[in-house]
């Protein structure tokens, strides 16, 4: 217990899902949410808040309960945990932000399923103390969110021309006004999320040498 | 305890089961008058949207105090009945038979004169769609309408909730020059209709636009008594 709270391994927790074990880009993991929601930025924005609670409580959850858990019935633990937390979630979004509750809907419901949350909480919560695991799941879900943010504002700046609702591009530059500018529609449907997605995949392994195979 | 055990497991299980239950049947307890009230707000942003006033979440309750001057219950013989408009729920309504159903209809009091808000639920393709429709004090022009629904194909079907769907119903008239009811026909492109009952569908979203001018006819028929014995 003389370990420091923030040590470097610690820390390595927190920052290593952000670039050399991405959830996303590099295990692919929470590929469907990534497409689904990223039309807009602040979707985004609210899935990675969301996800980031779910996925921080969950795995101090089941770390705490870890020497606990019937070894035969541990998957359902989890799913148990997750989908309570969740509807949760659910709940409070719809009290307090309804508008963005509504544009989620049924992704809200999808983060039981996001394979980012049941893969940490079997991979690491299940062995890991409380502290670790919280670092863990806040590291992943930040992974996470980054890059659903990126997407998000890429997509909603070319595709609607502007960002969290306030227009970013000019009114006069559009065609429709006599100008040389046009939204990119196609910006706007889920392809171009993955297309985005793999963009940032090919930025990010050129840049990061250790994630190139032999 | 042998954590491998059977009865461990079954306890494990039992317990855990009654505490999650308990934590989500309080929170969703807890939560309920705030979420009611979100719903509550939605209502009365669509109910102004049909007579084409905007609002926010912020203000659609004073808004709404201020225009909506008066809402009442009508059944299909058009006579005025007891009961609470704002919280009828229409599908309930929809269910009994036509002489038992009664129909909410909202007053608002517009810079262009009174306005009538009805009211209209039916089924699109996947679920329920739902929407409000007001018309002018001729009882026949209609003023403006705002149509949602639960679960449409996003880009087809669920396009039936985009301003521009909607803007298409102002002006369009309900009745024929003879009296008859004709509402409003949601048509393909080439399809012959007169202009004045005519908008044009959505492609991809046939089923959902067949569903939409279904609707209409049904509860435009609902309201006929109410339409005609009001008209000036």
């Amino acid at each position: 217990m003389s370990e420091p709270l923030f040590s470097k391994k610690n820390l390595k927790l927190l920052s290593d899902p952000l670039n050399d074990s991405n959830p996303i880009t590099v295990q692919v993991l929470g590929i469907c949410s990534a497409l689904a929601v990223t039309a807009q930025l602040k979707p985004s924005i609210v899935m990675t808040i969301s996800v980031m609670a779910v996925l921080a409580f969950a795995n101090v959850i089941i770390s705490l309960l870890r020497n606990t858990i019937p070894n035969r019935i541990r998957i359902i633990v989890q799913l148990v945990v997750i989908a309570a937390l969740v509807i949760l979630v659910d709940q409070v979004l719809r009290a307090y932000v309804y508008d963005v509750s509504k544009q989620l809907s049924v992704f809200v419901g999808l983060i039981i399923t996001n394979c980012i949350i049941m893969g940490r909480l079997e991979a690491f919560a299940l062995g890991n103390r409380p502290w670790q695991s919280f670092l863990d799941g806040i590291g992943n879900a930040a992974g996470y969110g980054f890059i659903l943010i990126v997407v998000g504002f890429f997509r909603e700046l070319l595709g609607s021309g502007s960002l969290l609702g306030y227009q970013i591009i000019p009114d006069s530059w559009y065609i429709a006004n006599g100008g040389f500018y046009e939204n990119n529609g196609l910006m706007v449907l889920s392809p171009m999320a993955l297309i985005v997605v793999g963009v940032i995949i090919w930025v990010q392994r050129s840049r990061n040498r250790k994630l190139i195979e032999d | 305890m042998d954590r491998n055990s059977n009865t461990y497991t079954f306890l494990y299980a039992a317990i855990m089961v009654i505490v999650v239950a308990a934590v989500l049947a309080s929170v969703s307890m807890a939560l309920k008058p705030a979420q009611k009230k979100n719903v509550e707000i939605e209502k009365k942003q669509n109910i102004l949207a049909s007579v084409n006033i905007e609002s926010t979440a912020e203000t659609a309750e004073a808004i709404y105090a201020e225009k909506i001057v008066d809402e009442y219950l009508v059944n299909t013989k058009g006579e005025k009945v007891d009961g609470n408009a704002f919280t009828t729920d229409l599908k309930k309504e929809r269910a009994k038979s036509f002489d038992e159903m009664v129909l909410p209809v909202f007053v608002c009091d517009t810079e262009e004169g009174t306005k009538y808000v009805l009211p209209v639920y039916g089924a699109g393709l996947w679920g329920p769609i739902w929407g409000y429709v007001s018309v002018s004090d001729d009882m026949n022009t209609i003023f403006g309408a705002n149509f949602d629904h639960e679960g449409e194909t996003p880009g087809l079907g669920a396009e039936i909730s985009t301003s521009a769907f909607e803007e298409q119903f102002k002006g369009k008239e309900i009745f024929d020059n003879s009296g008859e009811m004709v509402s409003i026909l949601v048509a393909k492109t080439g399809q012959v209709a007169p202009e004045e009952h005519k908008v044009d569908g959505i492609s991809g979203g046939t089923i959902t636009s067949k569903g939409l001018e279904a609707m209409l006819k049904d509860d435009f028929t609902g309201y006929e008594a109410f339409l005609n014995k009001n008209k000036k």
